[in-house]
């Protein structure tokens, strides 16, 4: 494989050209992004970029899907990252929907849910608690 | 059951037991009584901790297959020195935490999450006792997970007192699904060459593999993945907001156990799973962990000089103190992950209690607690304010005091390395804590206050779970046989497993 042109290396593996281009996408959302909603969107492309990964590694060039067919002679792909995703993919969906819950509560909180704004907002009229101890002050 | 079957599951029953009363604990209408479920649920693994601990101090390695499925094919849980010696940690501050909290998470949050939250707290630490307890790479990202969700929604529960806690849960929990997703495409890449998950397993077909460069950026993914969730710098900077807007309690948990757990993930990977090429961790740890150690610390502790809200302060000292701990790891001599081990006791108890000082002024005042705030605080609370003093003594690293001890065998460790420049830098920064220390302790008693006016009452149920943690900071300080001797056995069986 080393001795073949660069083009026909990344032409052989285009499964991963895909997971590197949604893994790269997925986090520069995250980290450019300030919308709170599309950092959760930039995330869960992160995220599906790697169990593209993981299902890519256990497949077996012309294995067919892991169910015994009788047949001892028979090429079987590897169920186990197929299985490992399977979990991740819930681990995945749990976090999403705890992230916009958050985001819901934050817009309930904020009135907005860009972060900008938001992180430039609480500094004025945030914290209930500390705007009451300011006013203790005051009063001496 | 015979008592047998139960002390042969001690492992399961570690981690399974907090994760079933959690369930539990939500359909409790009573907060009272879903305290009562979480007192029960981290006491008993504090008792499966210490009879794990008492096992393994005679140099037993126990093994527990779940499901009795040996691996390769099932999940297995590994008790050696280094684990029950974090997981006894973790238990017992835990404990104290859920001891402490009885009161402050009643104060802090709606009377109807009272239970939720239990059975999150519940959920938390279980899935950090998973975390340090399994020997399956990818078993470990599951439960990480677990914890980090539990934490988030832990965190965001402070939005009753100050909303920017839902900023600080959002951001906790997107740098840290980023962080846990790095350690999962780095085990990837460790599967996709060696075809095991199994921590022993793998440790033996490493050093086989042909393509080198594969286990390089396995390595690099797992641990710059585990990185993020201990908090080392510059990936810290989830942690001090999270910390800081965080109900009492659950700062004091948080700070107490949750990065450690990471930690000694960190430990695990680098010196158990990748023990047999020393040549990939030798490079990582003298030019990532170690450099990036002293610049925590460092940076740590300057930003809690120039800090004025205490809780923030506390944040920023974790991550100094996070530092020392794996500057300590980051030597990789025996002397050296000992010193670590020290400091992952030592750290939990002075952080778990300075939080629970600050909680306890924070509910008897009734105000974010700042320095300013913090005026007379003294001679008002004098029961807090002694054990909030005992904590930041033992921070500094006083003689007679737990943190002493940690500084006095990183130093030696150090020494015994030659590390002359870096034995200044740890001395230098002890200094300077003793600047945002005192700031403290000035007002606390020289300056006289507002506060002279208020009635301020302090609650023994605060008090007393932050007294049994100043003492043990003290006791620890004069007898510390326990601990270095089980911390030098953890160190030892880190290393010998992998090597």
């Amino acid at each position: 494989m080393n001795d073949a042109p660069l083009a026909v290396v990344l032409a052989e593996n285009w499964n991963y050209l895909v997971v590197i281009t949604l893994m790269m996408s997925g986090l520069f959302i995250v980290i450019s992004r300030s919308n709170l909603v599309k950092k959760l969107v930039g995330l869960s492309i992160f995220q599906t970029s790697v169990f593209l990964f993981y299902i890519s590694v256990g497949k077996v060039a012309g294995g067919t899907a892991p169910i015994i067919t009788g047949d001892p002679d028979t090429l079987y792909s590897n169920p186990l990252p197929h299985v490992l995703i399977l979990t991740a993919i819930v681990v995945g969906v749990a976090t999403t929907a705890l992230g916009l819950a958050l985001v819901l509560r934050v817009y309930a909180a904020f009135g907005s849910i860009e972060e900008d704004e938001v992180l430039a907002m609480k500094a004025e009229d945030g914290f209930p608690l500390l705007r009451r101890a300011a006013g203790r002050e005051d009063g001496e | 059951m015979s008592i047998y079957t139960l002390f042969n599951n001690l492992p399961a029953l570690l981690v399974v037991v907090p994760l079933l009363l959690s369930p539990i604990a939500t359909l409790i209408p009573s907060g009272r009584l879903a305290w009562v479920i979480a007192l029960l649920g981290t006491g008993v693994s504090v008792i499966a901790a210490m009879l794990l601990c008492s096992v393994t101090a005679s140099g037993i390695r126990i093994t527990y297959f779940l499901g009795n499925w040996p691996p390769p094919w099932g999940i297995e849980f590994v008790v050696d020195g280094a684990t029950s010696l974090t997981a006894m940690v973790m238990a017992t501050l835990a404990f104290l935490a859920t001891l402490f909290a009885g009161r402050a998470l009643a104060a802090e949050i709606a009377a109807k999450d009272v239970g939720k939250a239990y059975a999150a707290w519940l959920l938390a630490c279980g899935g950090l006792y998973g975390l340090v307890m399994t020997a399956d790479a990818f078993n470990l990202f599951v439960f990480l997970e677990i914890s980090a969700l539990a934490s988030v929604i832990l965190i965001a529960l402070g939005a009753g007192q100050d909303r920017r806690a839902l900023i600080a849960a959002y951001n906790y929990l997107v740098i840290g699904a980023v962080g846990a997703t790095f350690y999962v495409i780095g085990v990837g890449f460790i599967y996709a060459v060696t075809g095991s998950l199994n921590m022993a397993d793998l440790a033996q077909r490493i050093p086989d593999v042909e393509a080198g460069s594969i286990i390089y950026v396995g390595f690099g993914f797992m641990v710059a993945g585990m990185l993020v969730k201990a908090a080392v710098f510059p990936v810290h900077i989830w942690l001090p907001a999270a910390y800081s807007y965080a109900p009492a309690a659950v700062s004091t948990l948080l700070a107490a156990i949750a990065t450690k757990a990471a930690i000694y993930v960190l430990a695990r990977i680098i010196f158990t799973v990748f023990g047999g090429v020393p040549e990939v961790t030798a490079l990582a740890l003298e030019w990532v962990v170690v450099p990036l150690s002293i610049a925590g610390i460092f940076l740590g502790t300057i930003m809690a000089i120039y800090e004025r809200d205490l809780k923030k302060m506390l944040a920023f000292s974790s991550i100094a103190q996070i530092g020392y701990i794996t500057l300590g790891m980051g030597i990789a001599t025996g002397a050296g992950i000992a010193a670590g081990f020290i400091h992952i006791g030592n750290h939990a108890l002075i952080k778990g209690g300075l939080f629970m000082a600050v909680g306890g002024i924070f509910l008897a005042t009734g105000a974010r607690v700042s320095v300013d705030s913090m005026a007379g605080i003294g001679r008002k609370m004098p029961v807090t304010a002694a054990a909030f003093l005992i904590c930041g003594l033992s921070l500094i690293g006083l003689p007679l005091t737990a943190g002493f001890i940690s500084k006095l065998y990183l130093v030696r460790a150090l020494l015994d390395n030659d590390n002359l420049l870096i034995v200044g830098l740890v001395l230098a920064s002890s200094a300077l804590s003793v600047v945002y220390l005192w700031k403290i302790v000035e007002v606390m008693w020289v300056r006289s206050a507002r506060v002279d006016a208020m009635e301020i009452s302090e609650r023994p149920a605060l008090y007393i779970p932050l007294w049994l943690v100043a003492i043990s900071n003290i006791w620890l300080g004069l007898d510390a046989g326990w601990l270095v001797g089980a911390a030098e056995a953890a160190a030892a069986s880190l290393l010998g497993a992998g090597g």
